[in-house]
């Protein structure tokens, strides 16, 4: 059976679209609050990237990190986040999820187990973003072996001999980080430098699917339509931060962001 | 696993950065991997050429001032009535701190490099303020990132930082101390390794950073080894070497010229923070047998739960105040070479006040903790046991603390 992130792909590319991929952090503000965002987007979104949080995230920006601090002060545990994908996807069977994470939360629940834990619950794709590569080798096959994709991080940085190791093992996705920044950085290059980066990626081996994020937001993200897949963060848990500050309801509202988004692509 | 001889430590990591297979290594955002491996380059050809180790010995002489002085504790001998007590006394290094040694070696790396900018952390700030005087010195601009509750208590060092005309950056995230000064510091770098080069204040981050630093702190013990010959003509029979450990450089520097000694011989003590005697919270993941996790790009013993997030710590020393520790220091641990434990708050106190009533030596509140395990353990040891303590900073930047918990008369002006 194909793996429901490449059928997502597949659908958006028949409707001449890039793959719209949003991420949340689970538990952020509330399980079940996050649960609900999941389900209101789950209709405009393509792909749905769950963020593990993490209480020393090295490469998220200030939105992110307030997400994340925001879930684990309400005790978020893995166990839990493993729930709200099971919970989810009750919901919506098809909808691909990817979870999003730093190592040392998989390396203490131990890999086999997480791996095990995410098949049962639904889990069909990881990033682990401070897992590169060639560290992540092992775990990559782990993955590959229960039909969960890796994902792989590609940087501005990254060496076309390293672009070129790095996707010639790669499962089918890959993500490209459009710019040197933690997340909810600001674009600080033009969408034109991003899609030539991008599509030096792509030459390597057009079969694979490359996504990229960082930064992206709705006043941008219409000038990257001809990349496979495009990633939202930091614009979505900035919305539920505003939300919650102007005591407006973040389901609602962020349900209607990423309708906005999907309409800018279409 | 096992230590192998006549190979630095720094050396003897694998080909992922591994040291004893599990210690170590390179858990970093892929934006980082290039600049890390341009590190890594640069420092391997640099440290074998003379032309660069000379460039580094000649700062070291003139600037930094080398030797720092090799002394004996005659009144602190008598009082105590063991061992011979003796003290490095690193603290005359310019700054006040062996954490001079890391911030030239880095801004000498940043200029060959051809980086303008230079970034780093800093909990007790002696590494922020080392690096503000070396970026000076080497016409580099300077970003220094401090937790919040750290730059309200060792304000001595902020001003010295600002003066030097670095830009200090508060962070208020977690904490607000050394964990997540380093965390906000690697960010930035993610965000700016094209034109920024990073400092990282201890032997800890990603394999290069645990590296350099131990290369740089090692002057500590080049000079000690020569001193000690000068003093007794040979190593002695019996020599205990005492020092704090943080993230692990002080006590790194002080051992490694004597790592192939035999332990009988020569036995390294590292003294962790064991924080408040009435706290569950502590800055000791070796004493108290903390799992092995991930933290600032190193695998490492690490305070965290079962999840895999980091636990807070809490230490009257701001220099001490982190969660994990130096990969190099858990191979140490492991291999069995050194012995760690942990000094409380409240012992620490106890020894600064002991070794300012008897001596002219003021060691900062993170010494204090070395000191007052190499005090306890001295008052058993015969008298041609040779201990030694690191007394690598100056207790000025703690007069605030100092003087709410101990009262005025223990706090000097200058
Ligand atoms: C005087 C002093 N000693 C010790 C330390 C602890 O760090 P390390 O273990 O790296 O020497 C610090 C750190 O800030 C310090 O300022």
């Amino acid at each position: 059976m194909l793996n429901p992130i490449s059928v997502a792909f597949k659908k958006a590319r028949t409707e001449n679209r890039p793959a719209l991929l949003t991420y949340t952090v689970a538990g952020d503000s509330s399980k079940k609050q996050s649960l609900d965002i999941l389900k209101s987007i789950s209709k405009s979104a393509d792909i749905l990237e769950v963020g593990v949080p993490h209480n020393t995230p090295v490469a998220d920006g200030s939105q992110i990190q307030t997400s994340a601090y925001r879930a684990i002060k309400k005790g978020i545990k893995i166990i839990d986040i493993f729930k709200i994908v099971r919970d989810f996807k009750k919901f919506d069977k098809s909808k691909p999820i990817i979870l999003m994470g730093y190592y040392n939360m998989i390396f203490q629940y131990g890999e086999n187990n997480f791996l095990n834990k995410c098949k049962t619950s639904g889990v069909n794709g990881l990033i682990v973003v401070d897992l590169p590569w060639p560290e992540n080798k092992d775990f990559a096959k782990k993955c590959k072996k229960k039909s969960i994709y890796f994902i792989q991080l590609l940087s501005p940085t990254t060496t076309s001999k390293r672009l070129r190791k790095i996707i010639q093992n790669s499962h089918p996705m890959n993500y490209f980080i459009s710019m040197l920044s933690t997340t909810g950085g600001k674009l600080k290059v033009s969408p034109r430098e991003i899609l030539k980066n991008y599509n030096r990626i792509k030459k390597i081996n057009p079969k694979k699917e490359v996504v990229i994020g960082f930064g992206i937001t709705d006043k941008t993200i219409g000038k990257l339509k001809s990349a496979d897949g495009l990633v939202v963060g930091s614009a979505i848990c900035k919305e539920i931060t505003r939300s919650l500050n102007s005591r407006q309801n973040p389901v609602i509202n962020v349900g209607k962001l990423v309708r906005k988004l999907k309409n800018k692509i279409k | 696993m096992k230590l192998k001889k006549k190979i630095p430590v720094i050396d003897q990591g694998n080909s992922l950065g591994f040291w004893g297979g599990k210690f170590g290594g390179n858990f970093v955002p892929e934006t980082l991997k290039k600049p890390i491996e341009d590190l890594e380059v640069l420092f391997n050809k640099l440290k074998k050429d003379k032309k660069f180790i000379s460039e580094r010995d000649k700062y070291f002489q003139n600037w930094v001032g080398a030797p720092t002085r090799f002394i004996k504790l005659e009144s602190l001998t008598n009082y105590i009535g063991g061992a011979q007590i003796w003290s490095k006394v690193v603290s005359d290094a310019n700054g006040g701190a062996h954490k001079i040694y890391n911030a030239t070696v880095h801004c000498l790396l940043a200029k060959r490099s051809g980086k303008k900018i230079i970034c780093g952390d800093t909990g007790a700030g002696y590494a922020g303020k080392m690096l503000s005087m070396a970026a000076k010195k080497f016409g580099l601009k300077c970003k220094i990132f401090m937790g919040a509750k750290d730059i309200a208590r060792q304000q001595p060092n902020v001003k010295a930082m600002k003066k030097n005309g670095a830009e200090v950056i508060p962070v208020y995230s977690g904490s607000q101390t050394l964990v997540d000064a380093v965390s906000e510091c690697m960010r930035f770098w993610v965000a700016n390794c094209d034109t920024t080069a990073m400092c990282v204040g201890s032997t800890v981050g990603p394999a290069v950073f645990v590296r350099i630093c131990g290369w740089s702190t090692s002057q500590i013990s080049r000079e000690l080894k020569g001193q000690l010959i000068d003093e007794f003509g040979s190593i002695p029979k019996k020599l205990k070497l005492y020092n704090c450990v943080g993230g692990g450089s002080s006590s790194f520097g002080f051992w490694n010229e004597f790592m192939d000694y035999d332990k009988k011989q020569v036995e390294f003590i590292g003294v962790e923070a064991g924080g408040p005697a009435k706290s569950k919270k502590h800055a000791a993941p070796l004493t108290y047998g903390s799992k092995i996790g991930i933290l600032h790009g190193a695998a490492q013993y690490v305070n965290q739960n079962s999840d895999g997030q980091i636990e807070e710590t809490e230490s009257i020393s701001a220099g001490l105040d982190y969660p994990g520790i130096s990969p190099l220091h858990c191979f140490l641990k492991d291999t069995k070479r050194a012995r760690y434990t942990a000094a409380s708050d409240e012992e620490a106190l106890s020894a600064y006040k002991l070794v300012t009533k008897f001596e002219d030596l003021r060691p900062s509140l993170e010494p204090s903790h070395a000191f007052f395990v190499a005090l306890k353990e001295a008052k058993k040891l015969s008298n041609d046991t040779v201990v030694v303590i690191n007394s690598c900073g100056d207790a000025y930047k703690d007069r605030g603390i100092l003087e709410e918990r101990l009262g005025k008369k223990y706090v000097k002006s200058n």
